[in-house]
């Protein structure tokens, strides 16, 4: 079932193209990877599906974005709920200044998900417990968020994104900042949360992208040059390019 | 002839250039030189001038206390003080150089001789030792020459010891300043007591004002209560915080989060004008227009209400501020990551709730910190309450009532007769330095607190 | 969604539309203060540029001026007693003058009439005898009525000029024997008690000499300091001292600086009071602190690259900073010192405490004569109860602003023009 559906999306930066007719499908429940050498545009089309491009005042997106019938890249969106409905883990962990209790709870605060302080605690215990961040932190939720380990960090931060309960968790390189064990932990989340939440990862390794991933999309120069199941892209391509990319001929 | 002396060390040392320049040149003939010309030129040139008028300089600084003692030091038997002293001393002077018109006694006749004596000596010395100072310094640069030593190192050297002295130059204005305060705050605290001074409620020192001879140490107890005066600063200065604060605040928030490349381009520097305007003019304006603008609308209301009304003055001065809270928020606010941000939105949240939950409370260090300095302006400015609120001191937190402040004070009690032996002038500097400890104090915590800020977003 | 959701949604978009409404509400009444006291300012102020004069005629009569022979010298001229002839130039515009209103005829000009009639004189010798038209200063009243800041409809009591003054001047008015010009002497003379003759001469004069005084001592010493701190000094406790105490004392209250020069140039070193001198020096120290910052941040702002290309050539330390460094980073360092003498020249306070407040009705030759400075000259005016002062205290202010302005304005130029950009 398509979660996500995007048909010839054209994005720019000021008079710059970034992207170019780029028609995706995203699949429920499922994790797809958009890979591609450094300056390609797929974070830019991550960016598109939540909204996040409104942040960059030169940044104008043309084209169709659909979520459930719901059309993304229109006026009348409401941005707000949106959000609520699809997080983002970004490629430096960012954590607020507060506690750790606090960094779960700002979502649901602010969309008035918990009506008591004993269903906040229920919340932040089921997130936590989701990002497998509970059993380290559960004795210090009140200390500073930005006092744990870098990959302790990123799992907060996706604590944070799932606190919410979104549909769609939209990735942007989440491990490129972490050592390998943390990264591995990373990748066994992934594994887990797509049971519960369409997956949109955007990653700069290849393996990692063979390892979690069922579908993948390979950007190059602001345009899709494939797309299809993981294991067909890595193993036999259709496209010469995608090829040359995978065998690290380039990139 | 101290002009002759300046002079000669002077012409000396600028000929000696060409010499030294000239010898180098000389030099080159035979040997390989270890620096260019010039350089040799400036040393001698320093070595020539330098050592002489640090020597005069001293000389001039210290001479005139040491002969003062001398003389001074056959008055050690009478019973005088300080003041009396000095005039005595300056009677000597002036009777010494012909100046002198009024009663001359053998005691002043046999000083004014002693000093001429003494002045005399004095004088040939200093010409002898600068003069020997010059042949001495002269032939050492001289045969250092003649040796062919390095001539650019320690040229350098040099100018790194003036550049070294330039940069305690602002060592020194401190000292001064902690000094000429102390200096006659002490002096103030003799004769009035410290207690009496922190706490005291009333402030009246005209009351205290005797033509000749030592104020009633009765009347001085009551005199300088500065209590009234501590209310009346700070008090003044959080009417300001109040006016400054929010629109400070709110402006730089806006500025920096909301407003557009053109807004921004505009209203920024024309905000920052309202800092460059002198406070004397925000004074006249206080004065002219916002006092009797209060009175006739407080008059309006019902109210009792003074034509230099704390009001006024603290309104004014709070709009003053604004452009030291809007820019430092602005600054503080653009320099949290846009990192933070962006999870924030990501999360659904609305650009209000963005800043109120997130960035604000990311930046309240720096905000905290601008806020301080700004009361440490409030604290320390004079025009505008001089010219706009009242120059008697009075204990109140009515607003609509006039009160007055340190630094009022400051100027109201110098402005008229000063005599430096006065415990009313005194009282100035020991105004002057609590002035410069409060401000101190919040300059060293504000400036600590955006430190710490700083750090944790390097 | 649920109706509590959709409620607390609006609730929330409702917010942030109040939050932003804040926001330019604040920056609104920034911009409002700013318009209202520019307003305030040039209203009261512009008509201090127009000088209002009688025009009358004198006659400069032999026997009334007690001049014997019929060719005096200049110095003859310059003695002569003007007195009545200054009398009469004034009292024959009202023939029909009740003796006992003379005294409010005269008022009506400025008190120094008689010295203008004297000047002219001086100036025209050849006018002894004759009957030869001439213009008087108007006092300060009737200049402020003729400028219409006085109301005219309030009762004769409450009033500066009284009913007979405002009979002869609305008759002289329609005759076309009230002039205005433009007021030269603003600009021209020194303070004066009486209004219509003030100018801002002395305190102009005061405030260029005070600034040229600081720009002396400040500007070298901060320049050195700020290279040795910069380039030389070591990284060790004292430096971080020396740092330490520069940041404070450019947080320190100006007054604090007053104080300072009251208690160590005048009452240490004796030098004279209430002269530019003392003004200059106190203000240097202020603005020593502002420069040094400055300089520092222009000299880090010298790519480190060129500090290698020149070290690399064999250049010494010294040579580098003061062959490169420094030539480099002058105009950011003169932009911030145009700026910390901007701040300078607005100061008052610590100048009102090394006596530049005393009523200085010369121009000051040399920064050793007394003077004030433009700001303190807006303080003592602003301390005058009569309405002729209001208006010449706004047109200084005029003055004041003007100069800041045009001073920011050559900071900005220093900077844009000379500063290359390193990109």
């Amino acid at each position: 079932m398509n979660k996500i559906t995007a048909r010839d999306v054209n994005v720019f930066y000021g008079s710059k193209q970034a992207l170019f007719d780029i028609s995706i499908n995203i699949q429920e429940k499922e994790v797809t990877a958009l890979i591609g050498p450094s300056g390609c545009g797929k974070s830019t089309f991550l960016r598109c599906m939540n909204r996040m491009n409104d942040v960059i005042d030169i940044c104008r997106v043309e084209g169709s974005i659909k979520m459930d019938d719901l059309e993304l890249n229109s006026n009348k969106l409401d941005v707000v709920r949106l959000r609520e409905n699809v997080g983002m883990v970004f490629q430096k962990p960012n954590p607020f200044p507060k506690t750790i209790y606090e960094n779960i709870a700002y979502g649901p605060t602010i969309h008035g998900l918990a009506q008591s302080k004993e269903e906040m605690d229920q919340i932040v215990e089921t997130s936590l417990k989701k990002a497998a961040l509970w059993n380290e932190v559960k004795d210090r939720l009140d200390e500073i968020g930005t006092g744990l380990s870098g990959g302790q960090q990123q799992r907060l931060c996706i604590a944070r994104a799932i606190s919410v309960s979104p549909e769609v968790i939209l990735m942007d390189e989440p491990c490129s900042a972490l050592d390998p064990i943390a990264t591995a932990q990373i990748e066994e989340l992934i594994d887990d949360l797509k049971k519960e939440h369409t997956i949109v990862i955007v990653t700069h390794s290849m393996s990692q992208a063979a390892r979690v991933s069922q579908k993948t999309g390979f950007f190059h120069l602001g345009k899709l040059i494939e797309f299809g199941e993981t294991e067909k892209i890595f193993k036999n391509p259709d496209n010469q390019q995608t090829q040359d990319y995978i065998t690290g001929r380039f990139g | 002839m101290n002009l002759v002396l300046i002079s000669l060390i002077l012409l000396l040392g600028f000929s000696s250039y060409f010499f030294g320049r000239k010898k180098a040149l000389v030099i080159q003939s035979s040997q390989r030189l270890t620096a260019l010309p010039k350089f040799y030129g400036y040393y001698l040139s320093i070595w020539c001038a330098v050592p002489a008028l640090i020597i005069f300089a001293l000389w001039s600084i210290f001479e005139p206390s040491i002969v003062k003692n001398l003389i001074l030091s056959d008055y050690d038997g009478q019973i005088l003080n300080k003041n009396e002293l000095q005039l005595t001393y300056t009677k000597i002077k002036a009777l010494a150089l012909g100046n002198y018109s009024g009663n001359i006694t053998n005691f002043l006749d046999n000083s004014a001789n002693k000093y001429l004596q003494i002045k005399g000596i004095a004088d040939n010395a200093k010409i002898v030792i600068i003069l020997s100072i010059l042949i001495f310094s002269l032939s050492y640069a001289y045969k250092s020459i003649q040796k062919n030593n390095r001539m650019r190192e320690p040229v350098e050297i040099f100018l790194k010891w003036l550049l070294f002295t330039a940069s305690l130059a602002a060592v020194l204005v401190t000292i001064g300043i902690v000094f000429s305060l102390l200096f006659e705050a002490i002096r103030f605290f003799q004769a009035v007591q410290f207690f009496d001074f922190i706490f005291g409620t009333h402030w009246y020192p005209a009351k205290t004002f005797v033509r000749d001879g030592q104020p009633d140490p009765e009347l001085l107890k009551d005199a300088f209560g500065a209590v009234p005066l501590f209310a009346g600063t700070f008090f003044i200065a959080f009417i300001a915080m109040c006016v400054a604060i929010p629109i400070g605040l709110l402006s730089g928030i806006y500025l920096s989060e909301y407003s557009g490349r053109n807004v921004r381009k505009y209203a920024k520097p024309i905000i920052e004008i309202l800092a460059g305007i002198p406070t004397v003019v925000y004074g006249f304006f206080a004065a002219l227009t916002v006092g009797p603008f209060v009175k006739e609308i407080g008059n309006a209301m019902g109210f009792e209400v003074s034509a230099e009304s704390a009001l006024a003055a603290g309104a004014v001065m709070g709009v003053m501020i604004i452009p030291f809270i809007s820019s430092l928020s602005d600054d503080v606010i653009t320099a949290v990551p846009q990192n933070l941000r962006d999870g924030s939105y990501a999360m659904g949240a609305t650009k209000s709730e963005t800043i109120k939950k997130v960035i604000f409370p990311a930046a309240l260090p720096g905000i905290v910190g601008s806020i301080l300095l700004a009361v440490s302006r409030a604290v320390g400015e004079t025009m505008i309450v001089v010219m706009a609120s009242g120059l008697a001191a009075n204990l109140t937190i009515n607003p609509l009532e006039s009160t007055s402040t340190i630094t009022a004070q400051i100027v109201v009690t110098l402005i008229g007769d000063q005599q430096f032996g006065d415990p009313k002038t005194q009282s100035a500097f020991a105004l002057g330095i609590t002035l410069f400890l409060v401000t101190l104090f919040l300059n060293v915590i504000a400036l600590s607190v955006v430190k710490k800020y700083r750090e944790k977003y390097d | 969604m649920t109706e509590a959701k959709a409620k607390l949604l609006k609730q929330r978009y409702n917010a942030e539309k109040r939050f932003k409404l804040y926001g330019q509400i604040a920056i609104a009444l920034a911009l409002m203060f700013l318009t209202l006291f520019m307003y305030k300012i040039f209203s009261k102020g512009y008509t201090a540029f127009q000088k209002t004069w009688i025009q009358t005629e004198v006659h400069y009569d032999r026997d009334l001026m007690l001049i014997e022979g019929t060719n005096p010298t200049l110095q003859e001229l310059e003695e002569a007693d003007y007195f009545d002839v200054a009398y009469k130039a004034m009292t024959r515009l009202d023939p029909s003058l009740p003796e006992e209103l003379d005294r409010q005829l005269i008022q009506m000009v400025s008190y120094a009439y008689e010295k203008e009639v004297k000047e002219l004189l001086l100036k025209n010798p050849d006018y002894l005898g004759k009957i030869v038209p001439i213009r008087l200063t108007a006092s300060d009243d009737l200049d402020q009525v003729h400028k219409g800041n006085y109301p005219r409809d309030i009762p004769e009591e409450d009033r500066r000029v009284n009913n007979y003054q405002l009979k002869i001047y609305d008759m002289l008015n329609e005759r076309g024997d009230i002039k205005s010009t433009f007021n030269f002497s603003f600009f021209t003379n020194p303070d004066s008690r009486e209004a219509e003759l003030a100018g801002i001469a002395s305190s102009f004069m005061g405030t260029v000499f005070s600034i040229l005084v600081c720009l002396i001592f400040s500007f070298p010493i901060a320049v050195l300091a700020a290279i040795y701190l910069e380039e030389f000094a070591p990284k060790n406790k004292f430096t971080d001292f020396i740092e330490v105490n520069i940041n404070n004392l450019a947080a320190v209250p100006s007054i604090v600086f007053g104080l300072l020069g009251l208690g160590v140039l005048l009452a240490v070193f004796h030098l004279p009071r209430s002269t530019p001198l003392v003004g200059g020096i106190t203000l240097s120290l202020m603005t020593l602190p502002t420069i040094i910052i400055a300089a520092r941040a222009s000299l880090k702002a010298v790519p480190p690259s060129i500090r290698e290309a020149a070290l690399a050539m064999g250049a010494s330390n010294m040579q580098t900073t003061m062959h490169h460094t420094v030539p480099l980073s002058m105009p950011g360092t003169l932009s911030g010192t145009i700026i910390g003498l901007a701040q300078a020249l607005g100061e008052t306070a610590p100048l009102i405490l090394i006596g530049m407040v005393a009523f200085v009705n010369t121009i000051p030759g040399t920064p050793v004569d007394p003077a004030a400075s433009l700001p303190v000259q807006i303080y003592i005016w602003s301390e005058s109860a009569e309405r002729g002062f209001v208006e010449k205290v706004s047109a200084c202010i005029m003055v004041l602003l003007a100069f800041l302005i045009l001073m920011n304005l050559a900071a900005q130029v220093v900077r844009h023009k000379f500063e290359k950009k390193w990109s």
